[in-house]
C-alpha cells in the first residue's frame, strides 16, 4: 500500500482547511519561484521523466502533450485549459480536489502555464459543481492576494491569470474540442483534429487541455523530482492515482493509492470488500462507463493501470471503479448507459446520432429477453460501425460497454432470449 | 440528444426581461474573464444568471442576453437548448435533480426517485431525472438547487424534503456518517496528522 508519505491529495476528504492557509501547511505554494525559475523546457523535461500520463481518460503522456506547444509565443497568446467538466460515470475524484484541495489546482495551473508560455488559464467546472467552483474561485482569489498570481505571479516576473469558466451541463464538454467550443460560447460540438489545440485551440491560439488532476499533481511532482514518481507504480504506468470505488462494495470511497494496485487489494483494503464477500462479485467496470467490464474471473488477479487493463480489452479510463455483486442485473447496468450515451450525444455525427438511440433501444429489449437470438450478432455489429466512425470519442464510448457485455454474458443474454421465448411458447 | 424547443407554448408570457443592478453587476464580473471582443464565452454564465433571476428561462432573457454579449439571438438559443441546466419552463421552489445513472441505480436511485416524485408538487418541489452528476462514491445523489444531499435511501430522502417543507435547509452532503467521500467508519489512509 502506498504510504501516507507518498500521496499528493493530503486533504482527500477535507478533514482540514481547504484555504490558503492550510494549504501552505500541506506544502502547496513553497518556493514555487524556484520551480519556475528553472524555465519552461526543464519543466516539461522534469514532466517528460516523471512518466505522468493524463488523469482524464485516454492516458496521453502529459509532458509530451505540454512539448507540442509553440516553443515560441508568436501574435497568438498561448492558453492552458483545465478540464473540469467531470462526467464520466463513477467518476468523483476531481470534485474532490477542488472543494477540498484547490490551492493544488491553481498552483498546477500557473506551473503547467508557465511551461507552456502561456499567460492565462481557463478552468472548466463542469455547472453542476457550483460549491466547487465556490471554493476554487475563492482559492484564486486568495492567491492573487498573496502575489501568487496577477502580473508578478510568485515573484517571478510572470503574468498569470487563472479564470473559472461553469459548463450548463453537458458530458460532451468533456470532451477537450467541444470544451473549446463550449468555452467560446458555442454548442458542446467536437472539432474535427486536425489541427490539434496545441496549433489552433481556444479563440484559434495554441492550447493545450489537461485534466484537473493531471495538472493538480505536477506542482508536487516538480518538487519531489521526476525520479519519486516515477519510483511508484510500474514501468510506463508510475505515480499514484485517485481512484473513485462506487457500487455494490461495503464502504464506496475515493483514494489516492500506488498505480498498478491489484483490484482485488484496492477493494478489499479501502471500500470494504464487495458485498456479501468477494465470491459474491458478479463484474466490475474498472475505468468509468465508456470501459468494457471485466467478470470476475478477471477482477481475481487484474492490476490497475494502463497496460495491465488494456491487456485485458478493458481500460484505466478515469480509475472510477464500478462494483456488480451477484444481485446485479447486468444487462439492466449496461442498458442505463446505453441510455446516457443516447441522452449525451450532441448529434453532430450520424453514426453516433443515431447508432445511441438504436443501440438503447436494442439493449432495453435485451434486458427484457424480447429479441431473437441473431439481434446479439447484429447489435455486435453496430457498435462496430460506430466504433471509430464518428468526430470524437463518445461514439466508441458508447460501443464500448455493449462489446464487453456481449463479450463476457452473451449466455446470460442468450439465456434471458430463451426463456422469454419458451414461456411464450408455453402459454 | 435531448430535444427541446426554445420557444414552449405552455408557458406564461414574459414580455420583457432587464437585469436588476445586482445581477447586472455579476453579468460584467462574467463578461470581464474573456478577452475582449470573445464576449460570446460569457454566454453561459450570463444565461445562468438570468435563470437565477427569473427563476427559468423564458425567450425575453435569452434576446436580452443576446443583446447584452451582441450575439444573433439564434446563437442564444442554440446554447439554452443544448445545455440541460437551462430550464426554459417555470419550475418549482426546489428542483430535485435526482442522479439514476448505472452507479445510483446500484445503490438504489428507483426508491429515491419514487419519494422524490411522491413529493414533487409543481410548486414547492419540482422533479428530473438528471444524468451523473459526479458524485458516485456518495450514491444515490439529489441535487436540490446548488446543493448535492448524497448517501441516500428513500427514508432520508423524504427527511430531507420534510424539512425544506418546513422551510428549513438540511445540511448537504452525505445523509449517514461519512466525511464527504472517505469510507464510512473512517479513512483507510491519511490517519495520522
Amino acid at each position: 500500500m502506498l504510504a501516507d508519505k507518498d500521496r499528493i491529495f493530503t486533504n482527500l476528504y477535507g478533514f482540514h482547511d481547504w484555504r490558503l492557509a492550510g494549504a501552505r501547511a500541506r506544502g502547496a505554494w513553497d518556493n514555487t519561484k524556484a520551480i519556475l525559475d528553472k524555465g519552461p523546457d526543464a519543466i516539461v523535461e522534469e514532466m517528460k521523466k516523471s512518466g505522468l500520463r493524463g488523469r482524464g481518460g485516454a492516458g496521453f503522456p502529459t509532458g509530451l502533450k505540454w512539448s507540442f506547444m509553440p516553443k515560441q509565443v508568436g501574435d497568438r497568446p498561448h492558453y492552458l485549459v483545465v478540464n473540469a467538466d467531470e462526467s464520466e460515470p463513477g467518476t468523483c475524484k476531481d470534485r474532490d480536489i477542488m472543494r477540498h484541495d484547490p490551492h493544488l489546482l491553481v498552483e498546477g495551473c500557473l506551473v503547467a502555464g508557465f511551461a507552456m508560455r502561456a499567460h492565462a488559464a481557463y478552468i472548466y467546472v463542469r455547472g453542476e459543481f457550483y460549491n466547487e467552483a465556490v471554493h476554487l474561485k475563492e482559492a484564486i482569489a486568495e492567491a492573487y492576494a498573496a502575489g501568487l498570481l496577477g502580473e508578478n505571479a510568485c515573484g517571478s516576473g510572470w503574468k498569470f491569470d487563472v479564470y473559472v469558466h461553469r459548463g450548463a451541463g453537458a458530458y460532451i464538454c468533456g470532451e477537450e474540442t467541444a470544451l473549446l467550443e463550449s468555452l467560446e460560447g458555442k454548442k458542446g460540438m467536437p472539432r474535427l483534429k486536425p489541427p490539434f489545440p496545441a496549433g489552433a485551440g481556444l479563440y484559434g491560439c495554441p492550447s493545450t487541455v489537461n485534466n484537473v488532476e493531471s495538472i493538480a499533481v505536477a506542482p508536487t511532482i516538480l518538487r519531489r523530482g521526476a525520479a519519486w514518481f516515477a519510483g511508484i507504480g510500474r514501468p510506463n504506468n508510475t505515480g499514484t492515482k485517485l481512484f473513485c470505488i462506487s457500487g455494490h462494495v461495503n464502504t464506496p470511497c475515493n483514494v489516492e493509492e500506488e498505480m498498478g494496485i491489484p483490484l482485488k487489494e484496492l477493494v478489499e483494503k479501502h471500500a470494504g470488500g464487495v458485498r456479501g464477500g468477494w465470491d459474491n462479485l458478479l463484474a466490475v467496470i474498472p475505468g468509468g462507463a465508456s470501459v468494457p467490464l471485466l467478470p470476475k474471473s478477471i477482477c481475481d488477479t487484474v492490476l490497475m493501470d494502463f497496460d495491465s487493463l488494456k491487456d485485458q480489452q478493458s481500460g484505466l479510463g478515469t480509475a472510477a471503479v464500478i462494483v456488480m455483486d451477484k444481485s446485479t442485473d447486468v444487462i439492466k447496468a449496461i442498458a442505463r448507459l446505453s441510455y446516457f450515451y443516447k441522452h449525451e450525444s450532441c448529434g453532430q455525427c450520424t453514426p453516433c446520432r443515431e447508432g445511441t438511440g438504436w443501440m438503447w433501444r436494442v439493449m432495453e429489449r435485451m434486458v427484457l429477453g424480447n429479441a431473437r437470438l441473431e439481434e446479439i450478432d447484429a447489435l455486435y455489429d453496430v457498435t462496430k460501425q460506430v466504433e471509430g466512425h464518428t468526430i470524437c470519442a463518445l461514439g466508441d464510448a458508447a460501443a464500448w460497454p455493449i462489446q464487453g457485455l456481449i463479450r463476457h454474458f452473451r449466455p446470460e443474454m442468450e439465456r434471458r432470449i430463451r426463456a422469454r421465448t419458451e414461456k411464450l411458447a408455453a402459454e | 440528444m435531448a430535444m427541446i424547443t426554445a420557444d414552449p407554448q405552455d408557458v406564461p408570457k414574459v414580455d420583457s426581461f432587464s437585469f436588476t443592478p445586482e445581477y447586472m453587476a455579476k453579468v460584467n464580473e462574467v463578461i470581464a474573464n474573456y478577452p475582449p471582443g470573445r464576449q460570446a464565452s460569457a454566454v453561459i454564465g450570463v444565461l445562468d444568471l438570468a435563470q437565477r433571476q427569473q427563476g427559468w428561462l423564458p425567450r425575453a432573457a435569452m434576446d436580452e442576453v443576446a443583446r447584452i454579449l451582441q450575439m444573433a439571438p439564434i446563437r442564444v438559443y442554440e446554447i439554452a437548448t443544448f445545455y440541460t441546466m437551462f430550464h426554459l419552463k417555470p419550475k418549482g421552489r426546489y428542483l430535485l435533480q435526482v442522479c439514476t445513472t448505472t452507479p445510483c441505480w446500484l445503490r438504489g436511485s428507483e426508491a429515491v426517485m419514487k419519494a422524490c416524485q411522491e413529493a414533487a408538487d409543481g410548486t414547492t418541489f419540482s422533479v428530473q431525472e438528471v444524468e451523473c452528476l459526479g458524485a458516485c462514491v456518495n450514491a444515490p445523489v439529489v441535487q436540490i438547487n446548488d446543493d448535492f444531499y448524497e448517501d441516500l435511501d428513500a427514508a432520508s430522502t423524504r427527511r430531507v424534503l420534510d424539512a425544506f417543507r418546513r422551510g428549513e435547509t438540511p445540511k448537504p452532503g452525505p445523509q449517514v456518517d461519512r466525511q464527504t467521500s472517505a469510507p464510512e467508519g473512517g479513512p483507510t489512509t491519511l490517519k495520522g496528522e
